[in-house]
């Protein structure tokens, strides 16, 4: 799974100071959640996104812990405040030890 | 057959938990989640917003969002899933809006239930329910 994950993140490219902005974040990962069986009958094992998480000039704006009850391909959407510009950097914590990073500037006029 | 212990724990999970159970050891229940999210402190209600369909075709993609001005934490529960966590939002200080939207998997028809934690340490709730057509839990 780990070589699939692709992260695909939204933010505008530029507001104004002290402006509140939305930011979506998608990553495409299957979440197996543990409960599902393969055609054997047999258990799939377990193998999620069981963190994410969003910083903003080094500032936490979100962090998230994940449970297999997370659809496949997990979407969030949040707000985040931009005082100064900066780069927002988005990090996803695979079960089996990956993480995935991602990181997108925005420009305060 | 002899109706043993180990058959009874098995039916108490229910039919579909029973049918794709993985780990029934990590499967806390809610009050076990709730408790140890609030530290036993009672729910109130108002200044949450949770937003959910109220049917839900799709119980694999069920988006939902929820929204309380003032939260440092955010846990959301299903309450008829195997494993009723769904997820746990706590918000930084560069946070716009303490707001997030996820896209959930619900097993069958249930109460979807948003729990704040505020910054004085005080804890509200609000729950909906949302029915399911097509249970998101594989089988």
């Amino acid at each position: 799974m780990a070589k699939d994950a692709k992260p695909r993140v939204k933010v505008p490219k530029s507001a104004a100071a002290g402006e509140v902005v939305t930011i979506k974040s998608l990553i495409s990962h299957t979440m197996e959640s543990g409960q599902r069986k393969d055609k054997e009958g047999k258990i799939i094992p377990r193998s999620i996104i069981n963190r994410f998480t969003c910083d903003f000039n080094g500032v936490n704006v979100i962090d998230v812990a994940l449970d297999p009850a997370i659809s496949t391909n997990p979407y969030f959407e949040f707000d985040a405040k931009v005082d100064a510009s900066g780069e927002f950097k988005f990090t996803w914590y695979d079960d089996d030890g990956s993480v995935y990073e991602d990181a997108k500037p925005i420009e305060v006029a | 057959m002899k109706f043993s212990r180990r058959d009874a724990l098995w039916a108490g999970f229910g039919g579909i938990a029973s049918a794709t159970l993985a780990n029934p050891l990590f499967a806390a229940t809610v009050d076990e989640l709730t408790a140890g999210f609030t530290g036993g402190a009672a729910a109130g209600t108002g200044g949450i917003t949770l937003t959910a369909p109220e049917i839900a075709e799709n119980g694999n993609t069920v988006p939902v969002s929820v929204e309380a001005p003032g939260a440092v934490a955010i846990m959301l529960l299903a309450a008829g899933n195997p494993e009723p966590a769904v997820a746990t939002f706590t918000f930084g200080p560069a946070a716009g809006h303490q707001m997030a939207a996820t896209r959930i998997r619900l097993a069958k028809t249930q109460d979807v239930i948003a729990l704040a934690k505020m910054a004085d340490g005080s804890i509200v709730q609000a729950a909906t329910t949302v029915k399911v057509t097509i249970g998101g839990c594989g089988g």
